[in-house]
């Protein structure tokens, strides 16, 4: 896994009510490996950052660089999950859409579909290769999205609210089950959320943003140990100083993990 | 109360033979109803009895012309007419409706003809093409594909700007090129809206076939068969003709569309059955 630099980035929005400020002046480094939550209120940018890393948006200043090449537009070293369950093309079967990107990628047939059927496996959808995306719930069509991200086996994966508009229950589950992919694939994660407690149980660090415009607040180190006990002190203690470093940004009574 | 009787039945017993034959009840009955009333009518004698023939004398028309070959020799170039005007139109006006979708240039120079175009009815090109392309088959298939492809342009293009951004976005994460996103997105993903514009372009295209036939003064089919047997006041030659066309296009609908959608977009979930 590679590791990865973010260096000065800058971006403005060009809106009709005039120039909005996305981000400003962002740096940190991600470690090769290292699950990293981007946490912040609504309009902090870190959507726009995760934007920005994936290729889709290119700053106004600033570099990002994946194991010392600079982002230049996107690319196949990075795999993307959206929040939107649309993501999944509804005209191909889960195995299908696991196989897009290595049919992009030009791997033969009974390869790609190996490689497909061996990523259902991790994220437990097995026997839903088959499956049109509009048989599958919420919970399942974002686990074959993780599937299909992971395939063609990028160096990063960057998810952008993946879970959000899942159930807290199976919310839940999709952490867990996130974690163990995780700890199995050793990929480089950079995650955004706006739940707290849903960035302690993952990441090993976390990213504060801030808003008007978009700043690094704060990175803090979580070190606990894994499998994370959502309900244990430590846990709670790291969530009081985060939920800390978002002020009244925060709310506190999402739904805790 | 039969139809009451029938729906209540659907949703209750579902068991095989029994059921079917309900099924096939219910859709003949709107046209039992309204055939007896034709049949009244006939009999009451308000119009000439051979302005309005009863259903019997229409029926033998029916058969007769049939047994003779002269209806399916009728039905038979009438609908090659359809087929190759509807082929021209299908290839023309997705080809263009997928470019003003794709390309900002296209679609302004493109958008304002076609939005100047579509609502003038096809016939109302008809002696235009008389006079361009001469009487005959010619002057047929071309203006079917010509009025027939209005609806296949605006639906082709309006599919292709509803394709969603998220799977633009994921497809270009996942290293698709600009051929093989087209191909593997773009395309099914308005295909939808492809389906509805070749459906409408196809009821164009009928609508307009029957009548340039009265007017080419092509040597066959069903339109020309209509007009012709006017002339001699063959009231049943005429319904016949109509009954054929109906028939047809039944059949196109049914037994063409409804599968492809079936296969496709319905078992996707992108269009509800």
């Amino acid at each position: 896994m590679l590791p990865i630099e973010i260096r000065d980035v800058t971006l403005v929005y060009d809106t009709p009510g005039g120039k909005v400020p996305g981000v400003k002046n962002v740096s940190f480094n991600i470690g090769a490996s290292e699950f990293i939550c981007i946490v912040g209120p609504s309009g902090c940018g870190k959507s726009t950052l995760l934007n920005i890393i994936a290729g889709f948006l290119t700053p106004a200043a600033g570099e990002i660089r994946i194991g010392g090449k600079p982002v230049t537009g996107h690319g196949m070293d990075r795999g993307v999950v959206f929040q939107d369950f649309a993501q999944l093309f509804p005209w191909r079967t889960a195995l299908g859409n696991v196989t897009f990107g290595l049919e992009m990628k030009g791997v033969a047939k009974a390869e790609r579909e190996t490689i497909a059927r061996e990523q259902l496996r991790l994220v437990k959808l097995e026997k839903f290769t088959a499956s049109y995306p509009h048989h599958l719930s919420g919970g399942m069509q974002q686990r074959v999205a993780i599937a299909r991200a992971l395939a063609y086996n990028p160096a990063v994966l960057l998810m952008d609210e993946p879970f959000a508009a899942l159930d807290a229950l199976t919310r839940d589950d999709m952490q867990r089950l996130l974690a163990d992919v995780w700890r199995e694939t050793r990929k480089t994660v950079i995650y955004v959320t706006h739940n707290v407690a849903e960035a302690v149980y993952l990441a090993d660090r976390v990213i504060v943003m801030s808003p008007h415009p978009g700043t690094v607040k704060a990175e803090i180190k979580i070190d606990l140990p894994r499998p994370r006990d959502p309900l244990s002190v430590e846990f709670l203690e790291c969530q009081k100083e985060l939920l800390g470093y978002l002020g009244h940004n925060a709310n506190a009574n999402e739904p805790v993990n | 109360m039969q139809d009451a009787a029938s729906s209540i039945a659907a949703t209750t017993a579902p068991e095989g033979g029994a059921e079917r034959w309900r099924l096939i009840a219910r859709n003949v009955f709107p046209f039992a109803v309204v055939g007896t009333i034709w049949e009244i009518v006939a009999w009451m004698g308000i119009f000439p009895h051979r302005l309005f023939p009863t259903l019997e004398e229409v029926a033998l028309s029916f058969y007769q012309l049939s047994v003779a070959g002269i209806l399916p020799h009728h039905a038979i170039q009438t609908v090659l007419r359809l087929l190759t005007g509807f082929a021209l139109a299908a290839s023309v006006g997705v080809t263009i409706g997928v470019l003003m979708g794709r390309s900002r240039r296209a679609e302004d120079i493109l958008l304002p003809l076609v939005s100047i175009g579509a609502p003038i009815p096809g016939l109302a090109y008809a002696p235009l093409f008389l006079l361009w392309f001469g009487l005959g088959n010619v002057s047929a298939v071309l203006l079917v594909g010509f009025v027939a492809a209005f609806p296949i342009i605006f639906n082709s293009w309006t599919g292709v700007k509803a394709v969603k951004e998220i799977w633009l976005r994921s497809a270009q994460s996942m290293g698709a090129d600009d051929r093989r996103m087209f191909r593997h997105v773009i395309l099914p993903g308005a295909l939808p809206y492809i389906l509805t514009g070749l459906r409408l372009g196809l009821a164009q295209a009928w609508r307009v076939l029957v009548a340039i036939e009265m007017l080419a003064a092509v040597p066959w089919g069903l339109g020309w068969m209509i007009f012709g047997a006017r002339e001699f006041l063959n009231t049943d030659v005429m319904m016949a003709g109509i009954a054929v066309i109906g028939i047809i296009g039944l059949t196109l609908e049914k037994l063409v569309f409804q599968r492809i959608e079936n296969y496709t977009v319905v078992r996707w979930g992108m269009v509800t059955a």
